[in-house]
């Protein structure tokens, strides 16, 4: 497809890498923000083509994992209740709460439903007026406009069965979190190209002033990762710290504004929780004031639920870089996609489930370093 | 709404965040919207950059890098 196939040339990929090579003349840690970048990196064994001087680190960009493990609780306790018909992205259906997950909900009777977009919720609701239909509103920046707009046609047209268990989170206060800790080994940031299609990245650059470090908003394909690597590493070997736009293509600096006026209009910035992480100020979205009748956690009114978190899972580490999946015992013995014990392993765009789709807790650890080391291709495990 | 094609699968979009957008332009689709048009310049742009970059490259030794596998990624 135009715009897709020209950015997985390999004679170009290997330029690229070989431009990288040349100008790199100590290590530097890059971290990837996005799920999806994270996913595209393994799957392309991207990480193994780059010099051994580069390390790139997994970020938090995945929402389903990242979305608190009390917020995943309250989905499950609205989900149990009679006359409920709760819709979700299909790839929050398996993930764990601290008993069960929202598959085994539905098996029990429960109305659990996947929904492709939010707007599938609005029809539902209407078709079933007698039935409260929930839409379980998780994501990053880029879901924000279409949970607005959901959002915003229920209250216009007066859907009064329909509403959002919300549960929004933020990029840039996450990195600068990551940036603030005391473990953080991050020197540079492959940005989140699709977050920044909404929003533009003029809030990256206070993020690149305060703490110094380059941000290269990128793409998702094999060259898009490679070229805002090279750029990345060009402005840290030049001592430079600044957002570079690598995905223009898609991305302007002020983002789509239509899109963020709505967004403003439903939504308000609130404290969130995140799984594997904690609490971080002002990191996510909750609907305003006038959404209220829309807003499930109003409606429901869950308590603040007792979590349970299994002790040996290292996801808080893996989200912040400061740890890669195969670091924890655990990773594809006792946690496996089927099986996840948190966060990271989760969801298909979790850096410890891209690992393992493509083979790597069959690979020990001696093999790592020769790959690294000889930039060899990895073969794909069939997914 | 406007009827968009992933590469053969044809679906409805919503263009609301997208008023600029003709037939025939390649979108950024998520969750049922339209958030970008895909800039036909900067593309091309961005990837005279990087075959400016190979053209230059062919002068010097040839690489012991293997090629990189071929993806079939879907769109993100």
């Amino acid at each position: 497809m135009k715009y897709l196939d020209e950015y997985r040339n390999g004679a170009l990929a290997e330029t690229v890498v070989r431009e990288i090579r040349r100008i790199v003349t100590r290590p530097w840690v890059l971290m990837e923000v996005c799920g999806g970048q994270t996913h595209s990196i393994v799957r392309h064994g991207i990480d193994r083509l780059l010099p051994p001087e580069v390390e790139l680190v997994h970020g938090p960009g995945c929402p389903v994992c990242v979305t608190s493990l009390e917020m995943i609780d309250k989905a499950h306790a609205i989900a149990r209740q009679p006359d409920v018909i709760f819709c979700s992205f299909g790839d929050m259906l398996r993930v764990p709460g601290s008993k069960v997950d929202l598959l085994m909900i539905k098996a029990q009777g429960a109305d659990v439903r996947i929904v492709y977009s939010p707007m599938d919720c609005l029809k539902i609701a209407r078709a079933n007026p007698a039935k409260r239909v929930i839409f379980f509103a998780i994501g990053f920046e880029t879901t924000a406009p279409a949970n607005a707009m959901a959002a915003w046609q229920a209250k216009r047209q007066g859907i009064q069965n329909f509403s959002l268990l919300v549960s929004h989170v933020l990029v840039p206060p996450s990195i600068a979190s990551i940036l603030q800790s005391p473990l953080n080994r991050v020197q540079g940031f492959l940005g989140p190209g699709h977050v920044c299609t909404v929003m533009g990245y003029r809030e990256y650059e206070p993020i690149c002033a305060r703490f110094q470090v380059p941000i290269v908003i990128t793409g998702f394909e094999p060259l898009d990762l490679l070229q805002g690597t090279l750029s990345a590493i060009r402005q840290l070997e030049q001592g430079r710290a600044e957002v570079e736009n690598q995905y223009a293509r898609v991305v302007g600096r002020d983002g789509n504004r239509p899109a963020q006026a709505l967004i403003n209009q439903v939504f308000e910035v609130c404290d969130r929780k995140w799984r594997g992480v904690g609490s971080i100020p002002k990191s996510g979205y909750k609907l305003r004031w006038e959404f209220r009748e829309h807003d499930a956690e109003r409606l429901f009114g869950v308590k603040e639920i007792d979590t349970r978190e299994p002790a040996d899972c290292i996801s808080g580490l893996v989200l912040r870089g400061v740890k890669k999946p195969h670091h924890c015992p655990a990773f594809g013995k006792e946690c496996t996609p089927e099986h996840p014990l948190g966060a990271t392993m989760v969801s298909a765009e979790g850096a410890c489930a891209a690992y393992y789709a493509y083979g790597r807790h069959l690979e020990n650890p001696v093999e790592e370093s020769n790959h690294r080391a000889g930039g060899r291709v990895v073969q794909e495990a069939s997914a | 709404m406007g009827k968009t094609n992933f590469g053969g699968i044809v679906k409805s979009v919503c263009l609301e965040y997208t008023p600029e957008v003709q037939c025939g332009d390649y979108v950024l689709v998520h969750v049922g919207f339209a958030l970008g048009k895909v800039d036909e310049a900067e593309a091309e742009r961005t990837y005279r950059l990087l075959n400016e970059m190979n053209q230059l490259s062919e002068l010097e030794v040839e690489s012991e890098l293997t090629a990189v596998p071929a993806g079939r990624a879907e769109a993100p």
